[in-house]
C-alpha cells in the first residue's frame, strides 16, 4: 500500500540519498570514485580542482565525503597509514528498488479503488 | 536510470461522479487507501490520519490538498517521515522532499479512465535545493543518469 512504502527499506531513507546527490561537488566525487576506484583525500581534492576548476580545500572535500558517508554511498578504508574512500553503489540501486516498490504499491491501491467503486 | 515519475492508468467501470466521490470524500478515500482520516479534504489544508496497517498504526499519513477541480483533477503532496520504526518515529516531515500525486479523471464509454501520477522523487528539500542549484536545474537528473549508466556497466 502506498502509505507504508518505506516499511521494508533497509538502507538510508531515499530522501537522504537524493539529498546527498543533490550537490555538484558530491556528484563529481561519486563519479570519480565510480570511475577510478578508491582514492585518498589528496587525490580527490586534486581531481576536484582539475575537473571542476574549483578551489575546494581538503577540509571542504572531507565535509562532502562525510555527507556521502552518512548516506552510506561512500565508505572509508584504511590502507596502511592512509585513509582511502570507496564507493558503495547499493544506496543507488535501493533508490531504484524504492521507485519500483512505490509503483507496485500504487497498483495494489488502485486495485482496491477499482473494487471499491465497481461494487 | 532512476525515473522521477510514476504514471498509472486504470479503466474503472463506474461513472466519473462515483470515482470523484471515492477519491475526494475522506471516508471513502481512507477506506481503499487504508488510512484513518477524520477531516474532510479542502484545498490548501493539511490532513492527517493514522495508517491502517498492522504494526504501523503509530505512523501518521499527512497530505496537503493541492487541487480539487470537480470530476476532473484531485491532487495532494505528501512526504514520508524520517523513520517509521516505532522507537524512532516522530511525525516530523520537515525537510523531507514532498511528492505530488495527481488523479486525473476522464469519462469513457464504459465508465472512467483514471490516470494517477506521482512526481518529484528526486526533488530535494527546498532549502537545500536553493543552496545547491543556482540556475542549474536538471543537472542532478543528468548526473544521476550518468552515474547509473556507469555503475550498470562497471558493477
Amino acid at each position: 500500500m502506498a502509505s507504508t512504502r518505506r516499511l521494508r527499506a533497509r538502507g538510508p531513507a531515499p530522501s537522504v540519498v537524493f539529498a546527498a546527490l543533490g550537490d555538484e561537488t558530491r556528484l563529481a566525487l561519486v563519479a570519480r570514485l565510480a570511475a577510478g576506484g578508491a582514492a585518498s583525500i589528496t587525490e580527490l581534492t586534486e581531481h576536484s580542482r582539475l575537473a571542476r576548476q574549483s578551489r575546494l580545500t581538503r577540509q571542504a572535500i572531507t565535509k562532502h565525503l562525510r555527507v556521502l558517508q552518512r548516506a552510506r554511498m561512500v565508505r572509508c578504508v584504511r590502507a596502511g597509514r592512509e585513509s582511502r574512500f570507496e564507493l558503495d553503489p547499493r544506496p543507488l540501486s535501493e533508490i531504484e528498488e524504492y521507485i519500483q516498490r512505490v509503483s507496485r504499491e500504487w497498483d495494489a491501491a488502485l486495485a482496491r479503488l477499482k473494487a471499491f467503486v465497481e461494487d | 536510470m532512476v525515473p522521477d515519475k510514476i504514471e498509472k492508468r486504470i479503466e474503472l467501470k463506474a461513472p466519473v461522479a462515483r470515482v470523484w466521490q471515492a477519491l475526494t470524500d475522506y471516508h471513502q478515500f481512507g477506506e481503499w487507501f487504508r488510512v484513518a482520516l477524520t477531516e474532510p479534504f479542502l484545498v490548501s489544508t493539511t490532513v492527517r490520519g493514522h495508517i491502517l496497517h498492522p504494526g504501523y498504526e503509530h505512523v501518521v499519513w499527512e497530505a496537503r490538498i493541492e487541487q480539487m477541480i470537480e470530476e476532473e483533477l484531485f491532487s495532494f503532496t505528501w512526504a514520508q517521515p524520517k523513520s517509521l520504526a516505532k522507537e524512532h518515529y516522530k511525525p516530523d516531515y520537515t525537510g523531507e522532499p514532498r511528492t505530488l500525486v495527481e488523479f486525473w479523471l476522464q469519462a469513457t464509454e464504459n465508465g472512467t479512465l483514471l490516470t494517477v501520477t506521482e512526481t518529484g522523487f528526486s526533488k530535494l528539500p527546498d532549502d537545500r535545493r536553493e543552496q545547491n542549484y543556482k540556475g542549474n536545474d536538471g543537472g542532478w537528473a543528468q548526473q544521476m543518469t550518468n552515474i547509473e549508466v556507469y555503475l550498470g556497466e562497471h558493477a
